[in-house]
């Protein structure tokens, strides 16, 4: 339940977010193929004493040699997978286990669970120690030991000075082994939770992005669905243990660890720590079915708001999909960044968004939600989604020009050193292909799936993953407001986001 | 763009415990790697060697924000910073000398339209329709030279990334990463817009402002309280303005206003660029100062008049919202050059970081009456501004009824010491997270260039520890006695009340 952002409600009021879905979460891997723009040859220590006289003219030297370190891969026999990725800068040492089984695993009846089970699994302590105890010490120790989950993992993850690791893992390993998840801590999770439920209609990206999930992948889905009172007040203690049982095993377990050790050393304490627990059982992930989400016009009244999200949804794609690299320039190019047509024609050119974007979803193991967004005021609501469709259906028309694609891919070639530009991004990649059964050097094997696409590639994925007319257009706004009633644009499918009340009685999170 | 929490962020973690050692994070290994030289023209630059991979972050930090607004610009320092997108003469433009031309009778066009709009007496609606077409058709004919978006456009497909840029009340802040051989490039392009700023497409860009303001403050609950908030404990000083502007200026500043801004405080002496990562002092700073040297020199603007009075009693909002409750207050507290400050920082840490703070132990774990809280400074830093104290109450509770469990927080910190075991958490804590934020080029770059713009020395960063182990218990009880009083309180609630169905105006004011 790590949403917390209220916590960080002062941070931010202004947020330039020109780039929503950020599709390249790609990295590492060798830099010296790297195409180098042929510029003016100029030696870099004696600059010409006058200032460039155009941007072009600027010199670009050849970027220095650059070979990212990578982890040293340990696979013990009961299957735990261990990355040492030693980084000497800082007195630091931080760690992570990737555990396999995750929210999509959990009941339909018992939604929230594997959030209620990562939140109290470290508040609620150990068999030795309650939660408040281990706050104590780690605070005292400006330790950090978090727990957290996703759709298909849970995580524990601990960072602190290198002089505190040998007090700071133990309570990891106590976590791993003895965790209490004590009733009250468990309560407080629960009120916590019925809380952020009780909050979930109040911002207006949240609703949109809660619903336009539910009607990209139906609202059934463990991708989806949410958490309601009934489903969190149905959870018990006996449930989180039975999900710790059934997941904490070796054979589930990626570990990474980064910082200013020995790696011999440091293998040799996780051999002692993980060598002799049995490997268990691996989680089965759950079977999902994935169907095109129903075509047609939705809406969710927000009366007081001046401003629309609009949302368009569609099933994306998944990785292996030979598609990916042309869909990965298309995104660039459609909904990319400052220089999307997304974002220079309805922001820039036509001054109706602040927030602009979006393209064809790709995830690693299942479709991804292809989604295009934007928040306009109230009385352009119409001319959002008309703008938006007018994009998407130029996109399908094909005829993507050479100039934009030679933007996009080298938007993307060019930057491709930031994937991998520290040793603990090389070290999250690698344990990334791991968990998903990709290879290590996929980084690579991205870069030349990139070079080698061309617009008649993007033309043809642009036909055959966009079909406005099979997208759900999800609005939230202010209907007395819009410009055009919605019903211009076909029958209108109102949602009810009125939040189910719980059916037991007594509200849930009073005391 | 963001209002960025950096400043107060960085001093916050500034602090060190000096009976840790600092090994290969201390001044004097810093010291070898950092360059500092300020150009004759005023502008500071530190250069920091960093070469942990062939890339480099800068920051460029201007000393001016929304604080250098008066009536009728409010939301002007930001707009100039989304400007600063929009290109120069050589670039966004198929023809400068003509673009130029077609640009100044676009602020022709305006500003009579405006004059005729805001007339007090004898406006002619008619009229005011004529002018607003004339001035319409007027951009139009500019647009028609524009090179859309191709400042970014260079800055993406030569490999940068994290482009983006923040306006607050203290200062407007630049920033992006690029593979470490364009390091010239960046210093063409980022000296480039700042020598002779184009006003492209101004007024299409002041609607994606507006839309800004419908996203972070009128649509959404915080903002909306926050906005009230802010305006309700600051009367005189610009703390009280929103950032983003108020309304009726979003729609009436012109392209003149924001040239003239830019002239005023974008003057060299005004600003300090930190540039960190794989670049070599030796061969770096010689480009850096000839492409920087040719911002020319002009002299800095005249420091703020404007002080806050001291408040004479309780202050109170109270927004009835559709939304959750939420709650607020703070207290006038003096600006970060007092020596006080450290001392605010201490009681910040103590009262919200983790699950040992004492907000947190109070209101969310023990009594259950909240789902966050924490206190803090805000909004600013360079003026007298607020401690804070906010909470999230959780269901079934009402904003007021953090109120009481928070001032028992206030009234424990005014008549007991905190224990010796919590100061040195805090103290310990403090040394680790300044550890934690060197580790990447951006954030030494943030953090550097914040340290050298507010001390005039970035070793002030490392410094700030001797600040808080002079911290007593008896400091931390003296400043809450004098802080937390009642008629130095502001409170913001924002309670909730069922939706009606047919509402009457929405919750801004907006007009159409």
């Amino acid at each position: 339940m790590n949403k917390m952002k209220l916590l960080l409600f002062v941070i931010a009021e202004l947020v330039l977010n020109c780039l929503l879905v950020n599709g390249l979460a790609l990295n590492a891997a060798a830099q010296a193929k790297k195409p180098i723009p042929p510029k003016v040859p100029q030696a870099t220590a004696t600059p010409s004493t006058a200032p460039a006289s155009s941007w072009q003219k600027v010199p670009i030297p050849p970027l220095h040699q650059f070979k990212p370190q990578e982890p040293r891969r340990v696979e013990l026999s009961n299957g735990i997978v261990i990355f040492l990725q030693e980084d000497h800068e800082l007195p630091l040492i931080d760690g992570t286990i990737r555990i396999r089984g995750g929210s999509r695993e959990e009941p339909a009846d018992k939604v929230g669970m594997v959030a209620l089970y990562a939140d109290v699994w470290r508040t609620g302590g150990t068999k030795s120690k309650t939660g408040d105890e281990l706050d104590d010490f780690l605070e005292a120790h400006a330790a950090r030991v978090e727990a957290s989950e996703s759709a298909d993992s849970t995580f524990i993850s601990w960072s602190s000075l290198k002089e505190n690791y040998d007090q700071v893992f133990p309570v990891v390993l106590d976590l791993l082994q003895n965790p209490e998840f004590r009733q009250d801590k468990i309560d407080l999770a629960k009120q916590q939770f019925a809380s952020l439920i009780s909050r979930r209609n109040d911002d207006l990206d949240e609703i949109s992005q809660r619903e336009s999930t539910k009607l990209a992948y139906g609202p059934e889905n463990p991708y989806s669905r949410s958490a309601e009172y009934n489903t969190v007040d149905a959870i018990t203690r006996e449930d989180l243990l039975q999900w710790h049982k059934r997941t904490i095993a070796p054979v589930n377990m990626i570990l990474g660890i980064a910082g200013d050790f020995d790696s011999a050393a440091m293998e040799q304490k996780l051999r002692q720590a993980f060598g002799s627990m049995p490997r268990g059982e691996r989680v089965v992930p759950a079977k999902i079915t994935f169907r095109d989400p129903s075509p047609g016009i939705y809406f969710v009244e927000k009366n007081d708001v001046n401003q629309s999200a609009i949302q368009l949804v569609d099933l994306g794609i998944d990785r292996h999909n030979p598609d990916y690299y042309a869909v990965e320039v298309m995104n660039e190019l459609f909904g990319g960044g400052f220089s999307s047509r997304l974002f220079a024609s309805i922001r820039t050119k036509q001054g109706l968004a602040y927030s602009v974007g979006g393209g064809v979803g790709t995830a690693f193991d299942h479709p991804g939600i292809t989604r295009f967004s934007m928040g306009t005021k109230s009385a352009t609501t119409a001319a959002g989604i008309d703008a938006l469709r007018k994009e998407i259906n130029g996109l399908i028309k094909g005829m993507v020009q050479p100039i934009e694609m030679k933007r996009a891919k080298d938007a993307i070639l060019n930057s491709f050193i930031f994937e991998f530009d520290s040793k603990q991004k090389v070290l999250a990649e690698r344990m990334r292909y791991e968990f998903y059964g990709f290879p290590p050097d996929f980084l690579e094997q991205y870069r030349a799936g990139i070079e080698k696409v061309t617009s008649a590639d993007v033309d043809r994925v642009a036909r055959k993953y966009l079909h406005p007319e099979k997208m759900a257009v999800l609005v939230v706004g202010n209907a007395k407001d819009f410009d055009r009633d919605l019903s211009t644009f076909g029958k209108v499918n109102t949602i009810d986001i009125t939040i189910p009340p719980p059916t037991k009685a007594g509200k849930p999170g009073s005391k | 763009m963001k209002i960025s929490r950096f400043r107060k962020l960085a001093i916050v973690i500034g602090f060190l415990s000096i009976a840790l050692t600092l090994h290969a994070q201390d001044i004097a290994s810093f010291e070898k790697r950092i360059t500092v030289k300020k150009l004759a023209n005023g502008l500071t630059i530190v250069l920091m060697e960093r070469p942990e991979a062939p890339v480099f972050s800068f920051y460029t930090r201007v000393n001016a924000g929304s604080v250098q607004e008066g009536p009728g610009i409010t939301g002007l320092a930001h707009m100039f910073e989304h400007m600063a997108f929009k290109g120069t003469q050589e670039i966004g433009t198929t023809n400068w000398p003509a673009e130029k031309a077609a640009l100044e009778k676009v602020e022709t066009a305006y500003a009579a339209y405006l004059k005729e709009n805001l007339k007090e007496v004898g406006r002619d609606e008619k009229k005011v329709a004529e002018l607003e077409k004339a001035w319409q058709t007027a951009t139009e004919a500019a647009d028609e030279f524009v090179v859309v978006n191709e400042f970014g456009e260079i800055v993406e497909s030569q490999g940068g990334v994290g482009l983006n840029a923040s306006t607050d009340r203290d200062e407007t802040t630049y920033y992006y990463s690029f593979p470490q051989n364009r390091l010239e490039l960046w210093a063409y392009l980022e000296t480039e817009r700042f020598l002779e700023p184009v006003m492209r497409q101004f007024y299409k860009e002041r609607d994606v402002v507006y839309e800004e303001r419908r996203m972070s403050v009128d649509s959404s609950p915080q903002g909306r309280l926050l906005e009230q908030f802010l305006r309700a404990a600051f009367i005189a000083h610009p703390y009280g303005r929103p950032v983003i502007g108020w309304p009726s200026d979003l729609r009436a500043f012109s392209a003149t206003d924001a040239t003239n801004f830019f002239r005023k405080y974008y003057v060299p002496a005004n600003m300090v660029v930190t540039v960190v990562g794989d670049v070599k002092a030796a061969e770096a700073m010689p480009i850096i100062e000839k492409y920087f040297g040719r911002i020319p020199a002009r002299p800095a603007p005249e420091p703020l008049r404007t002080q806050e009075p001291p408040q004479q009693a309780l202050r109170s909002v109270l927004l009835h919202d559709h939304s959750q409750p939420l709650y607020v207050e703070g207290y006038h507290r003096p600006d970060f050059h007092d020596p006080d400050d450290a001392v605010y920082d201490m009681l910040s840490d103590l009262l919200s970081k983790g699950r040992t703070s004492r907000l947190y132990r109070s209101l969310v774990r023990d009594k259950r009456i909240a789902i966050a809280a924490q206190g803090g400074s805000y909004p600013g830093n360079k003026y007298p501004n607020l401690f804070f104290f906010f909470a999230a109450p959780s269901q079934g509770h009402t904003a007021n009824d953090m109120a009481g469990p928070i001032h028992e927080e206030i009234e424990r910190l005014k008549t007991q010491d905190v224990s010796d075991d919590e100061l040195q958490s805090v103290r310990t804590r403090a040394k680790a997270d300044l550890i934690r934020g060197l580790g990447n080029d951006q954030g030494l770059a943030v953090q550097l260039g914040e340290y050298q713009a507010l001390y005039g020395d970035w070793r002030e960063l490392f410094r700030q520890i001797e600040q808080l182990d002079k911290v007593t218990k008896a400091d931390i009880r003296r400043v809450a006695n004098k802080t937390f009083r009642e008629e130095n309180r502001t409170v913001a609630t924002m309670e909730t009340e069922a939706p009606k169905p047919k509402p009457t105006a929405p919750a801004t004011g907006e007009q159409k």
